[in-house]
C-alpha cells in the first residue's frame, strides 16, 4: 500500500453534550434537581413553552461555559448571542430549541489525547429538550409520554473537527473530556446520561453519516465500530454511502436510518429576539484564575512529586476525587518510618507504594462494585485508608487481610480495627505459619505436588503455597510461606 | 418570491398537511411578506463599516442575566392543566419517529 493511499481512512467528528451542574435551569428558575422526581414537577411556563413566557439567561451557565472553553484551550468570543433552532418534536414544547449559532461562547480549541491533538471547533450553550417515554419499545408504542423536567437543563456542546481516526480514539477523547469537565466542577460524571454524543462518521470514498443518540460514554466505541463496518461494507459492494442521520439503538448495538430529509437550512436558525447579547470577554480573567490544576498537569506533578509510574499517574488523575483521596492519604501517612511490609512494591517510596493501593487495589474494588470514588469516600475516609495501610505495614494484617478490610468497609461498613477483630484477620505469627506449612506437607492429598517439586517442577511450589494460604485463610505472609516451604522441601 | 414546492416543504417541516388550495393561499401570503422585507435590501449598507452598519438593537439592552437561584415550579396538576391528553403525570403525544 502506498503511503498516500487514503482509502478506507476513517474520519470522526464529535458533538458532545454535557449537562452543566447549575442549580436552576438555563432560561428559567426551575430547579435542576429533577433526578428520580415525578414527571412534570420541575417545570414552569418558560420551560413548558407556554405563550408569553420569557427566557432569561442563567449567569452561572454562561460562566461554566466560558470555563469549559478556557480549559479546552478555546478563544472566548467578546460577545455571545442565542438563536432559535426550529423543528417539531414532542420533547420540544416551543417548536424550537434555544441554542447558539453565530457568536458561540468560544471557537478554536485544542485537546491533547495520547499522542495526538484534537481540534475543537466551537463551544456553545443550549437547552436540553424534555424526555420521551415509550410504552414497550420505540417501534411498537402507540403514543409517547413526555416529561419536561429535563426541558431547559443547561447543556454545553463541544464540537470537534473531524480529527479522530478510530472508535478507540473517540472513546479516549471522551474520557479526557469527561475528566476535564469533572475537574472543573461543572459536570457530574457519575450521573447517567449526563454526557451525550452525536458523531459524524465517514470512510474515505463515501459521504458522512451523523449518528445520534449515543447516550453513554461506553457506547461510543461500539456505535462507531458498527457504523464504520456498515459504511465499509457498502463501499466494498460498490454501493455508495448516502449522507443521512442515523439513530444509535443502544440495546441492539446498531445504527438505524432515521429517514428524515432535514438539513441544516431546514432548521431556519434565527436570532432569539427574547434574549439579548451577553458580553463575556470581561469574565475571562477571573474565570481563568478559578480553573484548577487539570489532569495533564496533575499527572506530571504526581510522577515527579510522588515517583509514581506513568500508569498509576493516569489512573490516579482521571477522576479528581481519586486524585484528591490519594493526596490526602499520602499526606496522612507517617513520613519517616521505612516500610516494613513484605511485598516487593515496598522497596519503593511510601507515596509510590500508596499509589498501588489506591490505583490498583481500591479502584479495582470500586470498579468491581460499579461505584464511584465519591460514593466510596462516604464509606472509607482517607484516615481509615491510612489505618489499613498502617496495619499492613506493622504486620498486623497481610496484603490479603488489608484487601479484606477494604471489601468489608465497602460492602458492610465498619472501622478497620473492628473489622480485623470481627473477621479474625490478624496475621499469624511464625510459629502458626510453620505449623500450617508442616500440616500441608504432611497431607496425603499434597504428596503428588511434593513429589513433582522434587522432580524439578517449580510450579508445584505455587500450588503448595496456595494450600497453606487456604488453610490459614490468607492470614499468613506468602513470602514467609514460600521460604518455609522451600526450606522444608529441601530436607525431604 | 416563493414557489409552491417551497410552501409544501415548509408545511412538511411544520408537520402540517396542506391542501392544494391552502398551498396557493400561503404562497401568496408568504410572498407578500417576503416582498415587504425585501424593502430593507434597498438600503446601501457596508456591514463592515463602523459608520454605516447597524448593530442589531434587540430591546436596546445587553448583558441581561439572572442569578442561579432555583424557585418553586408549577405543581404537576397545574403543569398538565391545559394538556388535551395526559397519562400518569405525563403529557401524552402522538408517537413521532
Amino acid at each position: 500500500m502506498k503511503s498516500e493511499d487514503r482509502s478506507g481512512e476513517v474520519k470522526i467528528g464529535l458533538e458532545c453534550h454535557a449537562q452543566l451542574l447549575t442549580r436552576s435551569k438555563l432560561f428559567c428558575p426551575c430547579s435542576t434537581d429533577y433526578q428520580n422526581s415525578e414527571p412534570n414537577t420541575h417545570v414552569c411556563p418558560t420551560c413548558l413553552g407556554l405563550p408569553g413566557a420569557l427566557p432569561v439567561v442563567n449567569e452561572q451557565a454562561i460562566k461554566y461555559g466560558v470555563k469549559v472553553a478556557l480549559a479546552l484551550g478555546c478563544e472566548v468570543q467578546p460577545v455571545t448571542t442565542f438563536y432559535r433552532k426550529n423543528y417539531f418534536y414532542p420533547d420540544l414544547p416551543r417548536g424550537f430549541q434555544i441554542t447558539q449559532y453565530d457568536f458561540p461562547i468560544a471557537l478554536n480549541g485544542l485537546v491533547k489525547i495520547e499522542n495526538k491533538k484534537v481540534r475543537i471547533r466551537r463551544v456553545h450553550l443550549e437547552e436540553d429538550p424534555g424526555r420521551l417515554v415509550y410504552k414497550g419499545t420505540i417501534e411498537t408504542a402507540k403514543y409517547s409520554l413526555v416529561d419536561y423536567n429535563r426541558s431547559g437543563i443547561p447543556l454545553v456542546e463541544i464540537v470537534t473537527e473531524p480529527d479522530l481516526r478510530s472508535p478507540k480514539e473517540a472513546r479516549v477523547f471522551l474520557g479526557k473530556l469527561r475528566s476535564v469537565l469533572g475537574y472543573l466542577g461543572v459536570f457530574d460524571s457519575d450521573l447517567e446520561g449526563a454526557l451525550r454524543v452525536d458523531a459524524n462518521v465517514s470512510v474515505a470514498g463515501g459521504e458522512r453519516a451523523e449518528v445520534k443518540n449515543i447516550s453513554s460514554y461506553k457506547g461510543v466505541e461500539r456505535a462507531l465500530s458498527f457504523e464504520i463496518t456498515r459504511q465499509r461494507n457498502l463501499l466494498r459492494r460498490g454501493l455508495g454511502v448516502v449522507q443521512e442521520t442515523r439513530h444509535y439503538d443502544e440495546a441492539r448495538g446498531i445504527t438505524v436510518s432515521m429517514r428524515t430529509k432535514e438539513f441544516e437550512h431546514d432548521y431556519r436558525y434565527f436570532p432569539e429576539p427574547d434574549l439579548v447579547p451577553i458580553r463575556i470577554s470581561g469574565l475571562v480573567a477571573g474565570l481563568r484564575a478559578e480553573i484548577p490544576e487539570l489532569p495533564d498537569e496533575k499527572k506530571k506533578r504526581f510522577v515527579s512529586q510522588y515517583s509514581v509510574t506513568q500508569e498509576h499517574a493516569n489512573s490516579l488523575t482521571f477522576d479528581k476525587s481519586v486524585a484528591d483521596f490519594y493526596e490526602e492519604v499520602v499526606s496522612k501517612m507517617p513520613k519517616t518510618e521505612a516500610v516494613a511490609g513484605s511485598s516487593a512494591a515496598v522497596a519503593g517510596s511510601s507515596a509510590a507504594w500508596v499509589a498501588t493501593w489506591v490505583a490498583d487495589v481500591l479502584k479495582g474494588e470500586l470498579n468491581y462494585r460499579g461505584i464511584s470514588m465519591r460514593e466510596a469516600s462516604k464509606l472509607i475516609s482517607a484516615g481509615d485508608f491510612v489505618t489499613v495501610l498502617k496495619l499492613l505495614k506493622e504486620g498486623v494484617v497481610t496484603e490479603r487481610g488489608a484487601t479484606e478490610i477494604l471489601r468489608e468497609m465497602l460492602d458492610r461498613g465498619g472501622k478497620p480495627k473492628e473489622i480485623v477483630k470481627k473477621k479474625g484477620l490478624a496475621s499469624l505469627g511464625s510459629a502458626e505459619t510453620e505449623k500450617a506449612v508442616f500440616e500441608v506437607l504432611g497431607e496425603e492429598q499434597n504428596a503428588g505436588a511434593v513429589a513433582d517439586y522434587k522432580l524439578g517442577k517449580k510450579e508445584a511450589l505455587n500450588f503448595l503455597v496456595g494450600q497453606v494460604l487456604k488453610k490459614t485463610r490468607g492470614r499468613a505472609e506468602p513470602k514467609k510461606i514460600n521460604e518455609l516451604l522451600k526450606l522444608e522441601l529441601q530436607k525431604k | 418570491m416563493i414557489g409552491k414546492e417551497e410552501v409544501g416543504h415548509l408545511g412538511w417541516l411544520a408537520r402540517l398537511e396542506l391542501s392544494e388550495a391552502e398551498k396557493e393561499l400561503f404562497e401568496r401570503q408568504l410572498s407578500s411578506i417576503l416582498d415587504y422585507f425585501a424593502v430593507l435590501d434597498e438600503l446601501d449598507l457596508d456591514l463592515d463599516s463602523e459608520t454605516t452598519s447597524v448593530e442589531p438593537t434587540y430591546h436596546g439592552k445587553k448583558d441581561v442575566v439572572r442569578a442561579d437561584e432555583p424557585r418553586a415550579a408549577l405543581s404537576q396538576a397545574e403543569a398538565l392543566r391545559n394538556a388535551p391528553k395526559t397519562e400518569n403525570g405525563y403529557f401524552k403525544s402522538p408517537r413521532i419517529l
